[in-house]
């Protein structure tokens, strides 16, 4: 797999930041100018998941549930049936979190095109603490047959993500974070549902990092000073975790001694889940995690809490050395 | 006995129930959808005794609303169940679903042999509905209480499209019991808001659930003032009136600033005496019923002979 362009400023302090989410309203802006059947849905939390572009645009076309999260996703369900493309954003941690089964049966099961956007996930929420840091939202909507799952790694992928889920007959989950977040690729950078980019390559790889969301930044710093330190990375990045892009992750494995998934999620279920139940029958690998470690996360700043839960550079780079030693 | 007064004085305030100008049906049409309601409830006995399992009150006591809405109200195209311009039916309490299949294929959905074949192995006829399987079916439902959020989401997105001069109507049907559920009152809330005038929900207050009486499991009066509470226009009807459940669906039609909920009084296990009005037969098919009557073998075979029987007491009365 080959490198793919990226920020080039992506090692400047100076590095540019934006939130995640705010990709999502870009996205959804721009797809709704062209495309009428674009719908909107809030549960009263329309500016924090960069909604309000879109409603203030396209009034008509967007529905206040009211804190409603489990009619919300039925009320999707039922525009869809009409022809529709919902996109229901709300906080990850109520949505895919409380209305699950509303997913599972009046979306999923009954498959209907309807978009569920979960913001605020992970610890990068920060303050709020552990009661609105959603790290089981990928386990949770991972297992639902017929669920696409996208974790974009920046504003601009997040963008391109959401244009690609419109384009996509199907239920979709885009996991988005709420905290400014380093920008990682470029305009030119490719995007496609179901395909990993290689966002770093040393000759001659040992480890492969497999990253998603916020902390893909996180494992770009790791794997500079590994390759400083003598030790090749490759990197991937895995926007869609599901499905799974298993020839990306075959022929990472082929080239490496070990994998190290990264996500701001429970290492149960999660990236590191999909990465070792695929590897385990295709391809035995040495894995390691990083992840969180069956807990719930806490009050403190953003980048704080990601120190504290070893998710950031140094604890990456522990865990490959770690890897490598065992 | 205060607050008893309160709340019934206060249910009368909120809304009252007004009779409107009844839509006539001809004796000979009502003739005809009693017959019809009773065949429906014996191809339900018939379909539950080969399936061996599934509900039995719930579709007896929800045979007249479905054979009036299928044979009279509904617009819609048994041959061509993807007409974009049809009225929606949203089944919320999908347990019922016998009654829905039984409807479907008498007004020629499929043929009513293929409803032998209900919870069968690769059956278009599952144990709750499932859109994709059988055309004709607008959702998939069995999990309580995500009908009336469905037919809200739909009306919303049919406004978008035709404005509110739309004479689509979505109709959607849920159990009593299953007003228990939180989200039913998320969607009646937005439909409120909404004032969506082409939703009419039609609820079986049958007064069962599978643990007991509504009221002892979870008291849900005073019904009617809590829906009138939330900005819809209320009646309540004999469910086993065809005249009544007939002009209740237009007089709801009629109105324009709210959404419209038919609380119709039924009688589960309607049709057949030993199961009428007894929640041991909420869950469970002829053959597998409480047995204080009718032993477990006969409980079939009694239940289509009363059904039989009450056919010919309704020709005798026209007679």
């Amino acid at each position: 797999m080959n490198l793919v362009p990226i920020n080039p400023k992506i090692y400047d302090p100076k590095v540019e930041k934006f939130p995640i989410r705010k990709g999502y309203g870009d996205g959804l802006l721009s797809i709704g100018e062209t495309d009428h059947r674009i719908v909107a849905l809030s549960a009263d939390l329309v500016e924090s998941t960069y909604t309000h572009h879109f409603a203030k645009k396209f009034p008509e076309r967007f529905i206040q549930n009211g804190i409603a999260e489990q009619s919300m996703a039925s009320v999707a369900s039922g525009m869809a049936a009409m022809g529709k493309i919902p996109f229901m954003a709300s906080y990850a941690m109520f949505s895919p979190g409380r209305n699950w089964e509303q997913i599972r049966t009046s979306i999923c099961y009954n498959f209907t095109n309807v978009k569920i956007v979960g913001s605020h996930a992970g610890v990068t929420v920060g303050p709020d603490g552990g009661s609105h840091q959603a790290l089981e939202d990928i386990a949770l909507t991972r297992v639902l047959p017929r669920m696409m799952v996208i974790v974009p790694c920046d504003h601009i992928e997040a963008r391109k993500a959401t244009i690609a889920a419109a384009g996509y007959e199907g239920p979709v989950y885009i996991r988005l974070c709420r905290e400014n977040t380093a920008v990682v690729t470029a305009e030119e950078t490719p995007f496609e549902l179901g395909k990993a980019q290689c966002f770093f390559a040393s000759p001659q790889p040992v480890v492969g990092i497999i990253a998603i969301g916020a902390l893909v930044y996180e494992a770009m710093v790791a794997a500079k000073q590994l390759e400083e330190e003598g030790i090749p990375v490759k990197v991937l990045n895995m926007p869609t975790v599901k499905p799974l892009d298993e020839e990306a992750v075959l022929e990472l494995a082929k080239e490496v001694k070990a994998i190290v998934t990264v996500e701001e999620h429970q290492k149960k279920g999660g990236l590191g889940g999909a990465v070792a139940e695929y590897l385990s029958a295709a391809h035995p690998t040495k894995l390691a995690y990083v992840g969180m470690n069956d807990e719930f996360g806490q009050s403190g700043e953003p980048m704080e809490l990601v120190k504290y839960f070893h998710l950031d550079s140094t604890g990456i780079i522990a865990a490959v050395k770690d890897v490598l030693k065992s | 006995m205060q607050w008893n007064m309160f709340v019934s004085l206060h249910a009368f305030t909120l809304y009252s129930s007004k009779r409107y100008m009844r839509e006539y049906l001809h004796p000979d049409k009502i003739a005809k959808l009693e017959v019809i309601a009773n065949d429906l409830r014996e191809s339900v006995i018939d379909m539950l005794m080969r399936a061996g399992s599934g509900h039995t009150a719930g579709p007896l006591g929800m045979a007249d609303i479905f054979a009036v809405l299928y044979f009279h109200a509904l617009r819609h195209d048994p041959k061509n169940p993807e007409w974009s311009d049809r009225d929606r039916l949203i089944l919320s309490n999908g347990h019922i679903c016998p009654i829905l299949y039984a409807a479907m294929a008498h007004s020629g959905y499929f043929p009513v042999e293929e409803l032998k074949t209900l919870r069968k192995l690769g059956s278009r006829l599952q144990g709750h509905p499932h859109r994709e399987w059988l055309p004709g079916v607008e959702t998939t439902s069995g999990p309580l209480g995500e009908g009336i959020s469905q037919a809200v989401g739909m009306a919303l997105a049919e406004r978008m499209d035709h404005g509110r001069q739309s004479d689509k109507f979505f109709y959607c049907i849920t159990g009593d019991g299953e007003l228990e559920e939180g989200q039913n009152w998320e969607a009646i809330m937005l439909a409120g808001k909404e004032k969506i005038h082409n939703l009419i929900v039609i609820v079986d207050r049958n007064n069962i659930q599978i643990d007991g009486f509504t009221e002892d499991v979870m008291p849900l009066e005073a019904l009617g003032a809590k829906w009138a509470a939330f900005n819809w226009h209320v009646q309540e009807i004999d469910g086993h009136n065809l005249e009544d459940i007939n002009g209740a669906i237009h007089a709801a039609k009629a109105i324009f600033n709210q959404p419209s909920v038919i609380i119709a009084h039924t009688i589960p296990g309607k049709g057949i005496d030993f199961m009428s009005r007894r929640f041991e037969w909420h869950g469970n098919p002829p053959g597998k019923g409480p047995v204080d009557v009718v032993p477990k073998e006969a409980q079939g075979e009694e239940a289509l002979r009363e059904l039989r029987t009450l056919r010919g007491r309704i020709t005798s009365e026209l007679d």
